[in-house]
């Protein structure tokens, strides 16, 4: 079942590619990366995801995989055997933890990509204002899913750590860009500590992008109109 | 082979009714989200309390449930309460282990939860919202949602159900979502959406959910529904 080739379709500035990448790094899984080229699409990727065209796609024995948490699901179960379990156990916590990465996806990460639209004081503060409420819930979500423990899924990396780690280089540089602490220790303390963990860890060190090169290459392609 | 399993699911439903497990559902009778989570519910034989929700007028209870996206279905089962009708779904496949919804092997459940994004997120708003929209005209609302169903009846082409040969995960969210929701609002715009010519095998699937019984429990009633959908594509029109 775990055997094959494993293959991954990405670039290295997108935050949903990173998070297979932690995940085949949690799990010792040696794959391919497969560098798409900013601006246009192989034919492999479109033949992999015709229906999305969008990275990441996992390629096992040339089998595709698509939807960034639905392949780091697929990596979990797949190599079940090595390293710790990405997914609790517990059906609800599972559900919990499911619950707060689509969460992150459709609301938080959307009002994150607002902030830096946002024009006016009015829309500045509304933006804000949204963006800190959302923090504040997962705040607590992070109380309740890691019971003390350092991350989300306890004393090791799991799939709600990475759904948001993964933004982590992308808020840094919206935060530079805005000049505004999106990630306040005095509003979300247990979170910015959590920030810190995921960041050292040795999974995600090496693709995590760092936020320099990050920031320059927004400027290059929030320069150009949008598509 | 098939009446074999049927005879199975009636006993092992009249097992669960029997331990009276304390599950409830707070629902909208024309929400394909919540009809799908009584078919899971119905298939593994688990009994539930159903309270039906005003999704205008919401209950302090719907939002104490669900306070981050105030909707229904909720389920509430020994004192936890899940939101969203994919993780309700799973959760009663995790929690009650007869009769699986989602495929055991990690590649097909990857593609059964792809499915079931896509048919929420892309075929339910293009194949409803964008042809009441019809923004480019109702010509390129219809090809355009028609594209969609295109892959989908190449994923149903040889299978009985999207789930093999028993209704699945997949079939319970696409069920809930094409035939018996957006379906009818078509019916009520006089639009013929997938012909059987054009799509042979997502029209013999449709026929299989029908016979199932479990499904035809979880139907909306039709005519009621139509009217629904029709106050709901005028919400959408004046919005």
């Amino acid at each position: 079942m775990a055997s094959g080739e494993v293959k991954l379709i990405g670039a290295w500035a997108s935050p949903f590619v990173m998070r297979p990448r932690v995940a085949l790094n949690l799990k010792s899984v040696p794959y391919e990366f497969l560098q798409e080229t900013f601006g246009s699409k192989s034919e492999l990727l479109l033949k992999s995801n015709p229906v999305h065209k969008k990275i990441p796609v996992l390629l096992h024995a040339d089998k595709p995989v698509c939807e960034s948490n639905i392949i780091v699901e697929y990596i979990d179960e797949t190599w079940s055997s090595s390293g710790p379990s990405l997914l609790p156990s517990l059906p609800y916590d599972r559900a919990m933890a499911r619950f707060w990465a689509a969460y992150i996806d459709e609301k938080w990460f959307v009002a994150l990509r607002n902030f830096l639209k946002a024009e006016g004081e009015e829309e500045k503060k509304a933006v804000i204002a949204e963006f800190e409420e959302g923090n504040a819930l997962l705040e607590k979500a992070f109380i309740d899913c890691s019971k003390g423990k350092p991350f989300f899924n306890g004393d090791h990396i799991g799939y709600l750590d990475i759904s948001l780690g993964s933004f982590l280089a992308w808020l840094r540089v919206t935060e530079l860009a805005a000049s505004y602490k999106l990630l306040d220790e005095a509003k979300t303390p247990s979170l910015c500590k959590w920030a810190d963990h995921f960041c050292n860890d040795p999974a995600v060190k090496p693709v995590m992008p760092e936020t320099a090169k990050l920031a320059e290459f927004a400027k290059k392609i929030f320069a150009k109109p949008q598509a | 082979e098939t009446l074999a399993s049927e005879r199975e699911r009636v006993i092992e439903r009249s097992a669960m009714a029997e331990k009276g497990e304390d599950v409830k559902l707070l629902g909208f009778w024309a929400s394909p989200f919540t009809r799908r989570v009584e078919m899971a519910l119905k298939l593994k034989g688990v009994p539930y309390d159903y309270l039906e929700q005003d999704i205008v007028n919401k209950s302090p209870l719907l939002l104490q449930l669900n306070p981050v996206y105030k909707k229904v279905p909720v389920l509430v089962h020994k004192g936890k309460h899940i939101p969203e009708s994919h993780l309700i779904l799973e959760y009663i496949d995790q929690t009650w282990k007869q009769n699986p919804i989602l495929p055991q092997d990690p590649y097909e459940k990857a593609m059964a939860l792809f499915w079931a994004k896509f048919v929420d997120e892309q075929v339910g708003p293009v194949g409803f919202k964008a042809v009441v929209k019809a923004e480019k005209g109702i010509e390129v609302a219809i090809e355009e949602a028609r594209e969609l169903f295109t892959f989908l009846e190449k994923e149903v082409t040889g299978k009985d159900f999207f789930g093999g040969k028993t209704l699945g995960f997949l079939d319970m969210v696409a069920g809930s979502m094409i035939p018996f929701c957006i379906a009818r609002s078509w019916e009520g715009m006089g639009i013929d959406m997938i012909p059987e010519d054009k799509f042979p095998e997502l029209n013999r699937w449709i026929k299989n959910l029908k016979e199932v019984e479990i499904v035809r429990e979880c139907i909306p009633p039709k005519e009621k529904q139509i009217e629904h959908m029709k106050k709901v594509a005028e919400r959408i029109k004046s919005a």
